[in-house]
């Protein structure tokens, strides 16, 4: 008797709760996939595709349906990755992470045919120019994906280091490798100030 | 609880058991006020002045002038861009010999665009602002014109815009103008010069601000370290017949009295609420330097280019209070003062508790230099002294006239936890050293704060970026969908 | 050139010496111990500081770390500490075992100076407490009290310290004696009101205060604590709040439930002298590192101190509750420095602008 008691009442919670959760379902529903507009809004939108995936929104698929790591982003460094592993709730991955200065794409102009293929490759839209004429990049714009090398019949486009503002300096954590590579940029700048006096 | 607590603070305060009001926390850091009571001198003009584009809190200028032309004293050569912003003047004449980026005063040792002049030893003066010595019959709309147009910035240090402060505006009447003659920094003494030497000047600039701002009630608050000025200035109130608008505030000294929001905590019994300005609470506060230099501006017609920057350090033989020309490289300064070897010395810009080390001596003098110091190297590693782990001991929390919670708030920075450092209120930190400096472990706090604000800001620059890029990209997927259509 | 934000000068202030000034505030009460305990209390001192010093250095030196950090002090406090909060009575392998915990378990595995949970000292005394009870609550009697004077000289000392009662040919029963705070807890379960039992125990305000009495032994004289304690509130190194809320509250507990019936709950001046409170209210429980760090927070510290410790007192198993007390708040310290913070300047409290 106590059996059938107990088979009862587990019967009925399971139903309880099994319409709870089919209700919850129905109200609270969100359209899309939350999952991936979030890792998207944490990656750095270079679409450079280092990741192995054609821009950014393809990879914040493929690692919200888990079919990726959360350590594929080369340019968001250990930062996003912490965060993306942070919202999929696995531990964290190793990264390989230089400390890169952030370049932007730039074109030599008199060297430039006018072929329009960088202007294709830009994920962008930060190329501007028409077939024919030189073709020029928009520096604000340019997230540093380096796409736009490879297409480029005679090789006008460089990588060029972006000057460091001093309005967007920042006090590097005291002691770290980031307080090094600060120190290192300082020497060098030092240095070109000098030359500049000399000459 | 908390209730009981203001309940009993307020009753107290009924009671007159504290006459006077307080801010939380401070340090009282050795004075070092070497050079206090020395007569100031003049600083002989250098073979060449370097005019940073950028000498004040906001938008860089640009240059008016090109190389090759001929310029006088006071005359304006770079014109503001964007609101919070005042024009730069030429400190001498002379003429303009390049107009290239020069390593300025800023803790990152970089750059910024510089007008250079060579001096002709002449020093004539342009005269195209006129003298306004009547300022009581003008207009204040034509003053605030006149005190951005002379380029005036705080010279207390942070070098704000000083126009902007002197709002117009009806919604917000000003009540009590305060002039902020605390100098609370260890070793400088160049506002206490200044009040001895000019305090007829510094009254009259007063005068102007309560004119401008309708105000007539003025506050000169002096801390007890200086009570020569006290005297000075009550004299001069007396004189000028000034002493029933006007009184004078002796503070006990205590650091940081002198930042704004403390000093008003402490003269009003009010607080500058979260993310508001001084003017919300009816409060106009100026260093002294300030309103001598909008004595100046109105009452003489001259423009910003000289101010008293005191010349000290462990380091200098003949520490001084100098009136130097804007534009002075530092080098030359400290050789007046009979500095000649600069083996084992490092130099600060401002005082010792939020001055910045310079970077190089070509480092021109500009409108925020209260002070430069030339230390030995020994005595700054004492205060840079190797980080040991924080003990949680509190101190910097009790010494915090912010009301923080350093030690935590120097953990979450390091750990790069931003938003945490942010839910401690990282972005209420004034920078004002009281914590570090107390520290028995050595902890440079303020450098962790420092550092977290950085990487606060540049992240939200990524995230907006990156929200471009991605807008950017999404209007290119869609466009290529459709052609493909 | 390295990047050094300002501020460009510092107090003078270090580790060191706020360790030093604390060793330096407990020297009178380390005095006192010698005077009642005599070499025993020698004895337990040097072996308790110096092997925290010796597991120190070798914890240090496996954790591959600078060890210059062996002469900031805080080992050698945590040393002093643990002797101080000891009966008379332990072995030397109680001693021993009590300093290598309170190194190597209380702080060093959390990760060394300013990273433990608990009070190093309390933490391994605490647990000596309830591993080794006959030890720990037998109060050997004083040497003033004249009973065993021979007892206490050099060569006596020395083979009791390493071989126990039988080496003097002595009983346990013979050589100790009741605590205030124990001897009234007994009597009270046998139904005597607490006027009565103090008679009997010939208890004097005065003896309690001076430090006359059986118990720990650097915790018997509130004068010598009060000395020391006092001096290091003048010298900032430790604040008022914690000793002044956890004894104003032990002192309000007790004189309410003292007035409601005085023959079951002791009076407040007992229970402020009785047993280690003054010793745990201005050394234990100020330990910077295990307590919180704001104004606020350590008066919150300081009325839960308070509260515990009379309540085990008075209900509890234990006669004395400090230690207990200091470690059950020492848990939640975290909690505290989380949930109240000081009000930010410009900010009304909660938060908003």
């Amino acid at each position: 008797m106590h059996v059938f008691y107990a088979i009862l009442i587990f019967a009925g919670l399971a139903l309880l709760i099994g319409v709870v959760l089919a209700l919850a379902s129905r109200y609270f529903h969100v359209e899309g996939d939350p999952l991936s507009d979030n890792i998207d809004a944490l990656l750095p939108q270079t679409q450079c595709g280092q990741c192995g995936y054609p821009g950014c929104r393809p990879y914040a698929n493929a690692v919200a349906s888990q079919e990726a790591e959360v350590n594929q982003c080369v340019p968001g460094g250990e930062r996003t990755m912490l965060e993306i592993a942070d919202i999929m709730g696995v531990e964290p991955k190793d990264i390989e992470e230089e400390e890169s200065v952030p370049v932007v794409a730039y074109i030599r102009e008199d060297e430039c045919i006018g072929c329009t293929l960088c202007i294709k490759a830009c994920p962008v839209d930060c190329i501007i120019g028409a077939p024919k004429q030189y073709h020029t990049i928009i520096a604000d714009q340019c997230t540093g994906c380096t796409l736009c090398l490879e297409p480029c019949p005679v090789d006008c486009i460089e990588m060029v280091e972006v000057p460091e503002l001093l309005e967007h300096w920042s006090w590097p954590v005291p002691g770290t490798l980031r307080a090094q590579v600060a120190e290192k940029r300082r020497a060098v700048h030092h240095e070109a100030n000098h030359e500049e006096e000399n000459v | 609880m908390f209730k009981l607590f203001d309940m009993l603070k307020g009753l107290g305060e009924q009671l007159h058991l504290k006459p006077q009001h307080s801010f939380t926390g401070g340090v009282h850091p050795q004075e070092m006020k070497k050079t206090a009571g020395l007569p100031s001198m003049t600083c002989p003009l250098p073979k060449q002045i370097i005019l940073p584009m950028k000498q004040h809190i906001g938008d860089a200028c640009e240059p008016m002038v090109k190389v090759g032309d001929y310029v006088l004293r006071g005359q304006q050569i770079a014109k503001s861009q964007g609101y919070l912003s005042v024009p730069v003047h030429a400190s001498t004449s002379g003429t303009v010999t390049k107009i290239e980026d020069h390593v300025i005063a800023h803790p990152s040792g970089l750059g910024l665009p510089c007008i250079f002049i060579e001096p002709d030893g002449k020093d004539e003066a342009d005269e195209s602002l006129y003298p306004l010595p009547n300022y009581r019959s003008i207009d204040p709309v034509e003053l605030r014109e006149r005190v951005r147009s002379a380029g005036l910035a705080g010279l207390g240090g942070a070098a704000f815009p000083t126009f902007i402060k002197l709002v117009l505006d009806q919604q917000y009447k000003i009540e009590t103008v305060v002039l902020n003659g605390i100098e609370c920094e260890p070793w400088l003494t160049n506002d206490h010069q200044l009040m001895l030497e000019k305090a007829h000047e510094i009254v009259t600039g007063m005068d102007i601000l309560m004119h401008m701002v309708d105000s007539n009630q003025g506050i000169i608050a002096i801390e007890d370290n200086k009570m020569d000025t006290v005297d000075v200035m009550q004299r001069t109130l007396v004189d000028m017949g000034l002493d029933a608008s006007i009184r004078i505030e002796v503070l006990p000294t205590k650091y940081p009295q002198g930042g704004e929001k403390q000093l008003i905590q402490v003269l009003t019994g009010k607080e500058v609420p979260a993310g508001r300005l001084p003017i919300h609470i009816g409060i106009l506060s100026q260093n002294v330097g300030t309103t001598k230099a909008i004595y100046d501006a109105v009452c003489l017609g001259e423009a910003l280019t000289e101010r008293m920057i005191t010349v000290s350090g462990d380091a200098l033989p003949q520490p001084t209070n100098m009136r130097v020309r804007l534009g002075t490289p530092v080098a030359w300064l400290l050789e007046q003062c009979g500095l000649s070897d600069a083996d084992g010395i490092k130099v600060l810009h401002g005082g010792p508790m939020m001055g910045d080390i310079l970077t190089d001596m070509r480092i021109p003098v500009v409108k925020a230099s209260n002070g430069i110091l030339a230390m030995r190297v020994v005595t700054l590693m004492l205060a840079h002294h190797q980080e040991d782990p924080c003990i949680r001991c509190g101190d910097c929390g009790d010494v915090c006239p912010a009301g923080l919670m350093p030690n935590l708030l120097a953990m979450h920075c390091k750990e790069e936890q931003f938003e945490k450092a942010e839910d401690y209120n990282l972005f209420d930190c004034i920078e004002c050293g009281a914590c570090s400096y107390v520290c028995p472990s050595h902890i440079p706090l303020v450098h962790y704060f420092r550092f977290g604000k950085g990487q606060v800001a540049q992240i939200r620059r990524e995230k907006s970026f990156a929200e471009e890029s991605r807008q950017r990209s999404e209007i290119r997927d869609a466009r290529i969908a459709q052609e493909l259509a | 050139m390295i990047f050094l934000s300002s501020p460009h000068q510092h107090s003078g202030n270090s580790i060191q010496l706020t360790m030093f000034s604390v060793i330096i505030a407990l020297i009178p009460a380390a005095m006192v111990s010698v005077y009642l305990y005599g070499w025993l209390a020698v004895f337990l001192l040097t072996t308790c500081i110096g092997m925290s010093l010796l597991t120190e250095y070798v914890v240090l030196r496996m954790m591959k770390r600078d060890t210059a950090r062996l002469w900031d002090g805080s080992a050698a406090l945590t040393g002093l500490f643990l002797a101080l909060v000891l009966p008379a009575a332990v072995p030397w392998w109680i001693a021993v075992f009590a300093a290598v915990f309170a190194i190597l378990l209380g702080k060093q595995l959390y990760g060394g100076l300013g990273y433990n949970l608990f009070n190093p000292a309390l933490a391994a005394r605490v647990v000596l407490l309830i591993s080794f009870p006959l030890y720990m609550t037998s109060w050997l009697i004083p040497m003033h009290m004249g009973a065993m004077l021979d007892m206490y000289d050099f060569s006596s000392s020395l083979s009791f310290f390493f071989l126990g009662p039988d080496a003097v040919k002595q009983t346990w029963d013979a050589i100790t004696m009741a605590t205030p705070l124990g001897y009234v807890k007994t009597e009270l379960t046998q139904g005597v009101t607490v006027g009565e039992a103090l008679a009997n125990y010939q208890y004097s305000t005065l003896n309690a205060f001076i430090g006359r009495e059986a118990g720990s032994l650097g915790e018997g004289s509130a004068l010598a604590l009060l000395m020391g304690g006092i001096w290091l509130m003048a010298r900032h190194t430790i604040s008022w709040h914690i000793p002044v809320s956890y004894l104003l509250t032990v002192a309000v507990f007790a004189g309410i439930f003292n007035l409601i019936n005085p023959d079951v709950y002791a009076p407040p001046l007992f229970h402020l002298l009785a047993g280690g409170l003054i010793l745990c209210a201005f050394f234990m429980a100020t330990d910077p590192v295990s307590s919180p760090s704001s104004g606020i927070g350590k008066i919150v510290f300081g009325v839960g101190c308070g509260v515990l410790t009379w309540v085990i007192r008075t209900y509890g198993n234990y006669p004395e509750g400090a230690m207990f007390a200091v470690i059950l708040m020492n848990c939640i310290t975290p909690l505290i420095d989380y949930y109240i913070r000081p009000r930010v300047y410009g900010y009304k409290r909660g938060k908003q602008a």
